[in-house]
């Protein structure tokens, strides 16, 4: 069985924008996409490889073609939320499933 | 079978051998030696070693190739000598290899002078990183620097110099500078330009010999009976060929010096080949970067035996910028081929020099000389290389544009042949392939053909190129601002403005597609933020906004922030000056004066903000606006309260222009200045608007800007009493803010409207639009709606909560950590985080 650990309200995520969470020790950055009134949750690494940064939850959200994306609010590469892939670099970022229940973000691992 | 491939030398050209030869796959054990203490670095660049002071940016070896392609490499260890009937090399160290190809890329060395004294201590060349570090720590403890030589790479010495804080003089022994590039007229102008930059140049100088000084540690005597006093002495009066090595094992050399090659680069022995500037061709040795990359690949071609190309000369055009003058030099620039004409060009007033060299019978170009203004360079060397015939004015070609005709050559008339990018050696032909093969962008087409890699020159040719083409294949240039929305910035702004959108979403709904990028997003944050100047951390408005504008300070690489109050005209009490002080020393931020004379405290972390921020508001401080696309400063000098020049309050305007447009969103960063006198000491002319205190008024300059293209402002209007200056800027700032494109700064804008300077004098001075009024109103409208945004944030807990580091902890960053350096904090590298000895203080 897996276990969920609650992070946070869904109200402490504004819509289209990113928080960053502690989660097992480790930097998450949490995000929170929406449109047309529907939200989806993605979670990625907070730590920018191309920087050395703890800056990931700070980006802009998007998308490019057809991936969800955040830019490094560093030096602007672009990672997909889904699998954490850098669009322009080979440092790929790290991802967790994430989850809501009511009105509670919850993560595993 | 595997064969033994041996490079001797690993500068910028001995390692263009060895990736040629890894990229045409063969099979070849690679070893290669340098004498230096490290791999391959950009030598050409080598003056950017002060940037940062380190040899990183500069190395040339991508991570891992040495060890990818087993290729063994000797570094600090000198090849001392070459047996060609054995085959074998040996170093210093006793490496002793066998060699079936043998590449000699031993370059040169930097030739001193004879001169009685050139050995004493603190005498110095200028070629290798080491070189740098050993005048730097002299430097230290010296006033006055000499650099022997005023060739270009003289000058990029004496340049360094100046940077490093020292009285600077050039010596040459020639009457002029640059002799072998530049005419009389090109080396006096550029002495004058020189000169104005703090640089002294004596020319027709010979020193006869160096001795203690007077004050100073050197005195240099020259033949004239005048004397130079100097506390260092950098020598660049030339290079010499390194062919030491060639000598002593029996390779043919020049008469004088030069390891003597054949078209495929091979020298005596037909086993060894000589590459850059130790290689001795038709009697002539190349000194430049492009025929060392043209000869490290034929001879790696013909080591492979994979292609026919021959080295057939090399074309010694430059085009550079020293010490922030342009020079550019093509061809035969002396004009010494037999019945020669030339045609010259000399602007006094605007210290241009420009001469063009044709045949006798005007048909066709054969050299330039191009000082202060380099724009033809690129043109010039594409008539001369391809012999493209002239037109029938070919003085046109240098002269100003009167009447805006233009003498620019179309892309079109070029052949395939003609190279564009002559550091890397791609062809027109190259680069049309590359995009009908799909590279319809110029990142791409860069790393597909390598063009526009090297020193950068040719960016411009090589868009037009591309664009060209795609225009030839069909294809619309696309200047959409990003895939979400079928709109420049101008069509967005009209959009908004017109149908009265208020949101991203809204206009998204409407008139795009996907959900918007890092480009869209702040575009159009900026632009509703300027039409109706709701506050940026709205909920609808805080996900688009620039990590900066997101939480109202300036992201550093570390992920900390630098905060900047306000402080109009940089005007400041004491009281005000210590409360800076004061919060600065509480919470332990780097303090620095910035350019524009306001405070900059570094090293606040997010959750630190809103707290540091509310003493500053305590305190009567206001949002810099440091962080935004905005109006950042009003810089003033005294004025006339003061100065004993100043002829106008300049403090007094530059406050209320200041509070005026404080505030304002904008393409881009917005800067002014004010001066009280001509004397101009608020530098108001490298500014988007710059104001000029007269006797009878204030001129008014605009679209000048500093930054990595400086432009100098232009003159807009003058004798404005306070009343027009103000409702000029309001137009002339909202008319900007209404048609430029996204990210564009006043003078890129100004530059790319049809009419420039004349066409926007019309329309913010005669009104020939009819839309002055509206303009103004607008202006005034975001001046009315003003916020301190850090005001509004602080009073919000929602808002404020936002800023804590994470959603559901106290703890803060681990990964912050500073050391302490000159009594201040700043960010600790990765090494000094492993080693926590070093580490002051994190951030739990």
């Amino acid at each position: 069985m897996t276990n969920w650990t609650d992070i946070c309200d869904v109200n402490d995520i504004l819509p289209n924008s990113g928080r960053a969470a502690l989660y097992g020790g480790e930097q998450v950055a949490i995000f929170r996409i929406t449109r047309n009134g529907k939200d989806a949750y993605f979670a990625v690494g907070n730590y920018d490889p191309c920087s050395g940064a703890n800056v990931m939850s700070r980006g802009i959200v998007g998308n490019i073609g057809d991936k969800t994306v955040v830019a490094s609010p560093v030096y602007k590469q672009h990672f997909c939320l889904d699998t954490g892939e850098c669009l322009e670099e080979g440092q790929n970022l790290k991802t967790w499933p994430v989850r809501v229940e009511g009105d509670r973000v919850l993560l595993t691992s | 079978m595997t064969q033994q491939l041996v490079v001797v030398g690993n500068g910028p050209v001995g390692h263009r051998v060895v990736e040629q030869v890894v990229a045409a796959g063969g099979d070849w054990s690679i070893t290669v030696f340098g004498e230096e203490p490290r791999v391959a670095y950009d030598r050409v660049h080598l003056t950017g070693w002060f940037e940062q002071r380190s040899a990183e940016p500069l190395n040339m070896v991508a991570p891992g190739f040495y060890e990818e392609n087993a290729i063994s490499c000797h570094v600090g260890d000198k090849v001392v000598a070459v047996d060609l009937a054995a085959k074998t090399v040996t170093s210093a160290n006793g490496v002793v290899v066998h060699y079936d190809k043998l590449v000699l890329a031993t370059g040169s060395f930097p030739f001193v002078p004879p001169v009685p004294g050139h050995e004493r201590d603190n005498c110095f060349v200028y070629r290798t990183i080491e070189d740098l570090e050993a005048i730097t720590a002299a430097s230290e403890g010296a006033k006055i620097g000499t650099v022997v030589g005023g060739g270009l790479l003289g000058l990029e010495a004496a340049k360094a110099l100046h940077d490093l804080g020292l009285e600077t003089h050039v010596v040459e022994f020639a009457p002029r500078l640059m002799a072998v590039q530049v005419d009389d007229g090109g080396g006096a102008l550029l002495k004058k330009k020189i000169e104005e930059l703090g640089v002294c140049v004596h020319t027709s100088k010979n020193t006869q010999q160096i001795t203690d000084g007077d004050g100073a540690v050197h005195k240099m005597c020259f033949a004239d009976e005048t004397e130079l006093n100097t506390d260092l002495i950098v020598f660049s009066a030339g290079i010499r060929p390194q062919d030491e090595l060639a000598r002593s094992s029996g390779l043919a050399i020049g008469e004088r010096g030069g390891i003597e090659v054949n078209n495929f680069c091979q020298t005596s022995d037909s086993d060894v080949y000589a590459v850059g500037e130790n290689a001795l061709w038709n009697g002539r040795i190349f000194g430049l970067i492009a025929p060392g990359n043209t000869m490290a690949q034929v001879a790696a071609e013909h080591i492979c035996g994979t292609g026919v190309t021959e080295f057939t000369g090399a074309d010694m055009s430059t085009k550079l910028k020293l010490m922030g003058v342009d020079v550019a030099s093509v061809g035969d620039a002396h004009g010494k081929t037999e019945g020669a004409l030339n045609y010259t060009y000399i602007n006094e007033v605007e210290q241009v020099y420009k001469k063009i060299v044709v045949s006798a019978d005007k048909k066709h170009l054969l050299g330039a000389v191009l000082v202060g203004d380099a724009e033809e360079y690129g043109n010039l060397l594409q008539f001369a290389l391809n012999q493209i015939e002239l037109p029938d004015q070919p003085d046109a070609m240098i002269l100003p544009s009167v009447d805006g005709a233009a003498s620019a050559l179309g892309v079109d008339a070029l052949p395939d042949t003609a190279t564009i990018c002559s550091c890397n050696n791609v062809s027109k032909g190259d680069l049309v392939a590359a995009v009908a093969g799909g590279c319809c962008q110029l990142g791409d087409l860069k790393s597909e053909t390598t063009a526009a890699t090297g020193c950068g020159g040719c960016t411009a040719l090589v868009t037009q190129v591309m664009n060209a083409e795609l225009e030839n294949l069909g294809y619309e240039v696309n200047t959409d601002i990003c895939e979400h929305f079928p709109y420049t910035r101008q069509d967005l702004y009209s959009l908004i403005r017109v149908e009265n959108i208020r949101s991203f979403d809204e206009l998204l709904d409407q008139h795009g597609h996907g959900q918007g990028c890092d480009i869209c997003k702040p575009a159009v944050a900026s632009i509703l933020a300027t039409c109706w100047n709701d506050y940026v951390l709205e909920k609808e408005h805080q996900g688009l906004q620039d990590t900066n504008d997101r939480f109202l300070a300036n992201m550093q690489k570390d992920g900390t922030y630098s905060v900047v109050p306000r402080v109009p005209g940089g005007e400041i009490t004491p009281d005000k000056l210590i409360v800076l002080g004061e919060v600065a020393k509480k919470y332990d931020l780097y303090t620095k004066i910035t350019g524009g004379q306001r405070v900059d405290l570094f090293g606040a972390r997010m959750e630190q903000l809103p707290v540091i921020w509310a003493e500053l508001i305590d305190a009567g401080f206001e949002t810099g606006h440091a962080y935004g696309k905005s109006l950042r400063t009003v810089k003033s000098c005294v004025g006339s309260t003061w100065c004993r020049y100043g002829v106008q309050d300049s403090v007094g305007m530059a406050i209320d222009l200041e509070d005026r447009y404080k505030g304002l969103r904008s393409p881009h960063k917005l800067k002014m200045a004010v001066s009280g006198c001509t004397r101009e000491c608020a530098e108001a002319q490298c500014k988007d608007v710059g104001v000029i205190a007269t006797e009878k008024g204030w001129n008014m300059y605009v679209c000048g800007n500093g930054g990595m293209k400086p432009r100098h402002a232009d003159l807009f209007a003058t004798d404005l009493d306070d009343e027009t200056l103000v409702r000029y800027i309001d137009r002339f700032f909202m008319f900007y803010v209404r048609t430029a494109d996204r990210l564009q700064r006043t003078s890129v804008w100004m530059e790319n409207l049809e009419g420039g300077l004349e066409y926007l004098q019309k329309v913010i001075i005669e009104d020939s639009l009819g839309i002055a009024t509206e303009l103004e109103e607008q202006m005034a409208a975001v001046v009315g709606t003003y916020q301190c945004e850090w005001k509004t944030t602080i009073e919000d807990p929602e808002k404020v909560a936002r800023f804590n580091h994470f959603v559901n902890s106290d703890a803060t960053d681990d990964n912050v950590v500073f050391v302490r350096e000159r009594e201040q904090i700043r960010p600790a590298t990765a090494e000094e985080k492993c080693d926590p000895a070093d580490v002051l203080a994190t951030a739990s």
